[in-house]
């Protein structure tokens, strides 16, 4: 079974249809890139994966369990899957520690300690232990998505959804995050990652979808879409963002 | 006109306007701490997603904002006593008036900071697995009152104000016992200077609070 799997799904804002029979499915381990043009509904398309975003027909399941199902308790299915945002969404009147300990303490009913430790850990991981007891807003960019990450991190997802992580930063702390979420990959993560970084979908990507106008165009292998394989719209799409 | 004004009577009655001061004061004081409780439960009710409870919330609002306070505070004299059953006394039949009535007004005040808080620290707090609940306790609210804290001010600089409003009902307010003084030893002017110099000083001193708390906030 896969770890996600989203058959037809389609979503309407009024009449406006933003998802158009979406269909995909990320094994566990894998890491599918999303790209596509802007208002292709990346976004949305991953926000319906754990339920940030309601769609009004198809299905999606994680981990087995259906996200548009009415009885499923959302909340605790969201709390095992990781979420990174494009603005990072760090609680700005917390600190970093705060942050990370948070959900740990509230959700999965972690003690103080544990969560702490386990916070420790993680800014460890994405280098930032001396930043625990600083503000958000002390930090740079890089560092508060890093921070992000770890947040994420800290409630042993099974998988994790990235939102353009990187398209908010300055060019120089881009790397520093992706390093992260390379390290991440690595590790055997599940990860669904929108980016228009195509060195890192290369080098990390086990597939790569792209998007256009709701419509998931193409869903292939990293090998075959930076092969020949791709479609017209992609192609277009790729030598735009790779010549700029 | 100014050549027999009287300084003494201003010192001598100042036990008595102290006095009065302190009522003034609880009652601002009270009122603000149970209006905001109030106008936070109905800004949550405005905001929830049944039809019914935001109706009512926003009913409740509309009421109260199209009523004179003086009305307000006039029914609820006879209004309270009726609805407990037994004679309660003006301060508490004012209390609530002024809770009830203050109630709408931090309401809105409430909506509009819980809607400033912006969508994508809604998602974060949700894609953690926070309820609604935790999500509104945890991240909403706190990120809300900072951002009104500057208008929940002006609003209890405001209330301060119209507490005077409670000689309808008989209370001796920080107005009221002044009024005494003045009207006994007929030290009109004095006394109204007095008034007037000791409300603007403290309003003065409120909003220059403020004006320092948003500076504060303005720069993180
Ligand atoms: N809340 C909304 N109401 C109406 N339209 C929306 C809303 N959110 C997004 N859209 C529209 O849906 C489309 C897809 O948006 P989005 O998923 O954010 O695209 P992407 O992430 O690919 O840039 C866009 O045309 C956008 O304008
Ligand atoms: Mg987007």
């Amino acid at each position: 079974m896969p770890m996600i799997e989203m058959s037809s799904v389609n979503k309407w804002y009024d009449d406006f249809q933003v998802l158009k029979d979406c269909s995909t499915q990320v094994a566990k381990g894998e890491v599918v890139v999303v790209c596509g043009p802007s208002g292709s509904g990346k976004s949305t398309l991953i926000k319906t994966v754990n339920g940030l975003e309601p769609f009004q027909e198809g299905t999606i399941t994680v981990d087995e369990i259906s996200v548009g199902d009415p009885a499923t308790d959302l909340p605790r299915l969201r709390a095992r899957i990781g979420m990174v945002f494009q603005n990072f969404e760090l609680f700005p009147h917390l600190s970093i520690m705060e942050n990370i300990k948070l959900a740990q303490l509230k959700v999965l009913n972690r003690t103080d300690d544990e969560s702490a430790k386990r916070g420790m850990e993680l800014l460890d991981r994405v280098g930032l232990v001396d930043q625990a007891d600083k503000f958000p807003a002390q930090l740079s960019g890089g560092q508060q998505q890093r921070v992000a990450i770890a947040r994420g991190l800290a409630m042993d997802p099974i998988a994790m959804l990235f939102d353009e992580p990187t398209s908010a930063l300055d060019p120089e702390m881009i790397n520093e995050v992706l390093d992260v979420m390379t390290a991440l990959a690595e590790d055997g993560m599940t990860m669904m990652v929108v980016t228009h970084e195509m060195g890192f979908a290369r080098r990390v990507a086990h597939r790569v979808i792209f998007m256009d106008e709701g419509r998931i165009e193409e869903d292939c292998t990293k090998d075959d879409f930076f092969g020949t394989a791709r479609g017209e719209r992609a192609q277009e799409f790729l030598s735009k963002i790779l010549t700029h | 006109m100014f050549e027999n004004f009287d300084f003494e009577i201003i010192v001598t009655s100042i036990p008595f306007l102290i006095e009065g001061m302190g009522l003034t004061l609880l009652l601002t004081v009270l009122a603000i701490v149970g209006g905001l409780a109030l106008g936070t439960v109905l800004a949550l009710c405005r905001l929830a997603p049944y039809r019914w409870l935001s109706l009512f919330a926003g009913s409740y609002v509309n009421f109260f904002r199209s009523m004179p306070l003086i009305l307000v505070i006039f029914w609820f004299y006879f209004l309270v006593p009726f609805i407990v059953g037994r004679p309660v006394g003006g301060f508490y039949s004012v209390l609530v008036a002024f809770i009830m009535f203050e109630a709408a007004y931090y309401c809105e005040i409430m909506r509009a900071g819980i809607q400033s808080v912006r969508q994508g620290q809604v998602h974060a707090g949700q894609a953690l697995g926070l309820t609604y609940r935790q999500n509104m306790r945890y991240i909403v609210l706190p990120q809300a009152f900072r951002a009104m804290i500057p208008i929940l001010l002006t609003q209890a600089i405001i209330l301060f104000q119209d507490t005077s409003l409670v000689y309808v009902v008989g209370l001796r307010d920080f107005l009221v016992a002044a009024d005494i003084v003045a009207n006994r030893d007929n030290r009109l002017m004095e006394m109204f200077l007095t008034v007037a110099l000791v409300y603007f000083v403290m309003c003065l001193a409120g909003q220059l609070g403020i004006r320092k708390i948003q500076k504060k906030f303005a720069t993180g």
